[in-house]
């Protein structure tokens, strides 16, 4: 046990980042808006929220932060995607790029400096407990409440959702923003518990694995729990595995994640059939009524 | 909702044009506010970033240098993202170039000559070619998204170039430094003062593909895909086959580019190695309209971008990333003034 707790921390720290991106993009692709801006928001919620934390010294205040600098970060994107209706695919990029680097900038003098880490028990904390109640809370709203089903109508076919009378465009920007904000706290998770500390650019790609998680999870939130704790044990399992077999050199295992992801990806995605019937119909179409 | 979108009946030709001048008037305006939001006054700022690289010949030449790998890529993504297919895994593919090509000044120092040019950028080519086959053939394979498994071969790459120059390509007199013996003789590109053969290849790449493009029924092939896929499989085009050829042809060209920054501009192997080439390069496609003559001068006004962030770096003290956040800006005015190319704006008060 002595040595097992410590691994299954690991593995926990590694899946929540995910858990909580990936809940918030799930959400966002149930609405038909494909988000590549992930990894951009979810940068910018780890540099608000670490420059929160050492400024006004709460941690607390440093996750409202995150969340809020996602959820603008996604305004932001749904401006452009929704009202302006523009490229999904590009927009997403868009904000990734500029994403890295507006949080280089703002983070410059953040660098090196220390802050108070959320307080946790053995390493969880309450963004840990909070990434299963979101999961929870977002299957049960996704197919179990009226709401739910609504986003889910608007992401399988937006023209018979507005025909029905809702209005696609306000869901889709709930959904949007909703998904910011989960990504800017999966970056303040990074920023105010996993390291704790701002490195520029230090999502590493934390938020295209979110993305292809959706993906492997077929767009329901429990397996995508299951997908990112998963994920996290074999990318820890690598590091545990280096340090009995020496020689393996560490730019290999480091890798592993992403050969993990891709691999991953082709497992769900080979059949072609099961994964066309899984994906949201209208995901990363635009939708502008006609009038 | 005070902002409606009204579909035009036909695009608006004049916007395809008007449109990236408009997105580079609103960055500028843009910047002016970040520089003035960081202390130093914006004209002053905008100066030292946009026009200051400019007043100096070598500084002029040292543009043409940036510009070439820039266009490279930028022409090569400019095909993929016409035929609807998102290789944006260029920068692993440009590393995996490098990487190859500088195999041959490592293991075979001795060799000189005009053929050791051709067989390195040979070899830049195939690397980027091969690097760019795996997202193609998981793509057509097995249907696996190409623009999550092109980015995160990305990271992959990276890491099999630290290792490869931290590890059996190091050259043990370097004390440790990571970084591979210094290219010599022919194994480095003929240069006239900055300016390296890489960007007469970028030149030659863009009005070669644009011939493609426009006059030659691949690109019809390939523009069809790209805007009706159901209409296009109906005339026979393969979506396979395509996805192959883009994928093939801007791995091929990230490849050379990625060749070419080595022996052109670094003339050797070093670790950390990120210029971020392959995802400017995707800026550089859309403002070039995904046009290979227009990649020419978005890829001119992009390596102005990396050069205004050193001189603001060094000259105003701020951090180089102001050039990854004009860039981005840019990409983001882009795509909101491409709006207006298939619609009209109208401001509409509540009904």
């Amino acid at each position: 046990m002595d040595a097992v707790l410590p691994i299954l921390l690991t593995i926990i720290a590694a899946a929540t980042p995910l858990v909580l991106a990936g809940i918030g993009e799930l959400m966002v692709e149930r609405s038909g808006v494909l988000n590549l801006g992930v990894e951009g928001m979810m940068i910018m919620g780890a540099v608000a929220g670490f420059g929160a934390a050492f400024m006004t010294g709460s941690p607390y205040l440093g996750i409202l932060a995150a969340i809020a600098a996602g959820a603008a970060m996604a305004l932001l994107f749904g401006f452009l995607t929704l009202t302006l209706a523009t490229n999904q695919t590009a927009t997403g990029l868009a904000i990734t790029l500029l994403g890295l680097g507006l949080s280089g900038l703002i983070g410059k003098p953040f660098t090196g400096q220390p802050i108070t880490r959320l307080p946790n028990w053995h390493g969880i904390d309450i963004l840990v407990i909070f990434s299963f109640i979101l999961t929870g809370a977002v299957a049960w709203f996704l197919f179990r409440s009226r709401a739910g089903l609504i986003v889910r109508a608007v992401g399988d076919n937006h023209t018979s959702a507005h025909t029905l009378g809702y209005p696609v465009i306000r869901v889709r920007y709930l959904a949007v923003l909703f998904g910011g904000g989960c990504a800017g706290l999966a970056g303040g998770y990074l920023s105010l518990s996993y390291t704790p500390q701002w490195i520029e650019g230090m999502t590493a790609g934390k938020g295209w694995i979110a993305l292809a998680l959706v993906v492997f999870a077929s767009w329901r939130p429990w397996r995508l729990l299951a997908g990112a704790y998963l994920f996290g044990a074999i990318s820890i399992l690598a590091f545990t595995v280096q340090t009995f077999a020496l020689g393996i050199p560490s730019q290999f295992l480091s890798a592993l994640p992403y050969l993990v992801t891709v691999v991953a990806l082709v497992i769900i995605s080979r059949n072609r059939l099961m994964l066309r019937a899984n994906t949201p119909a209208c995901l990363g179409r635009p939708f502008v009524p006609d009038r | 909702m005070a902002l409606i979108l009204e579909r035009r009946v036909e695009r608006a030709r004049k916007w395809m044009w008007l449109s990236p001048l408009l997105a580079l008037a609103l960055t500028v305006v843009a910047g002016a506010i970040i520089f003035a939001l960081a202390g130093v006054n914006p004209l002053h700022g905008l100066y030292t970033y946009f026009i200051s690289p400019l007043m100096d010949g070598w500084d002029r030449e040292k543009l043409i240098a940036k510009a070439a790998p820039l266009v490279l890529i930028g022409v090569g993504l400019a095909v993929a993202y016409t035929a609807n297919v998102w290789n944006i895994g260029a920068e692993g593919q440009f590393v995996a170039g490098a990487l190859l090509a500088g195999l041959v000044p490592v293991f075979l120092p001795a060799w000189q000559g005009p053929s050791v040019m051709a067989a390195m950028l040979l070899l830049g080519v195939i690397g980027g070619l091969a690097w760019a086959m795996v997202p193609a053939l998981l793509r057509a394979r097995f249907h696996a998204n190409e623009i999550l498994t092109s980015l995160m071969l990305v990271y992959v790459m990276r890491l099999a170039y630290d290792w490869a120059v931290r590890g059996p390509l190091r050259d043990p007199q370097a004390m440790n430094f990571p970084k591979t013996v210094r290219f010599e003789g022919w194994q480095v590109l003929p240069a006239w003062g900055e300016i390296h053969l890489g960007a007469a290849f970028a030149l030659v790449a863009a009005l070669v593909l644009y011939v493609v493009m426009v006059k030659m029924l691949k690109g019809f092939e390939l523009r069809a895909l790209g805007s009706s896929p159901r209409a296009a499989r109906f005339a026979g085009f393969s979506e396979h086959r395509a996805i192959y050829f883009v994928f093939a042809v801007s791995g091929a060209l990230a490849g050379l580019a990625g060749a070419c920054d080595v022996m052109g501009v670094s003339r050797q192997l070093q670790a950390p190695y990120e210029p971020n080439y392959g995802f400017v390069a995707i800026i550089v496609a859309f403002l070039g309209r995904l046009n290979p003559v227009g990649v020419i001068f978005a890829g001119l006004l992009l390596a102005l971008s990396y050069m205004g962030g050193e001189t603001a770096k060094v000259t105003l003290g701020i951090s180089d990333n102001i050039a990854k956040v004009f860039q981005g800006m840019l990409l983001i005015f882009i795509l909101a003034c491409d709006t207006l190319i298939l619609y009209r704006i109208r401001w509409q008060g509540r009904a």
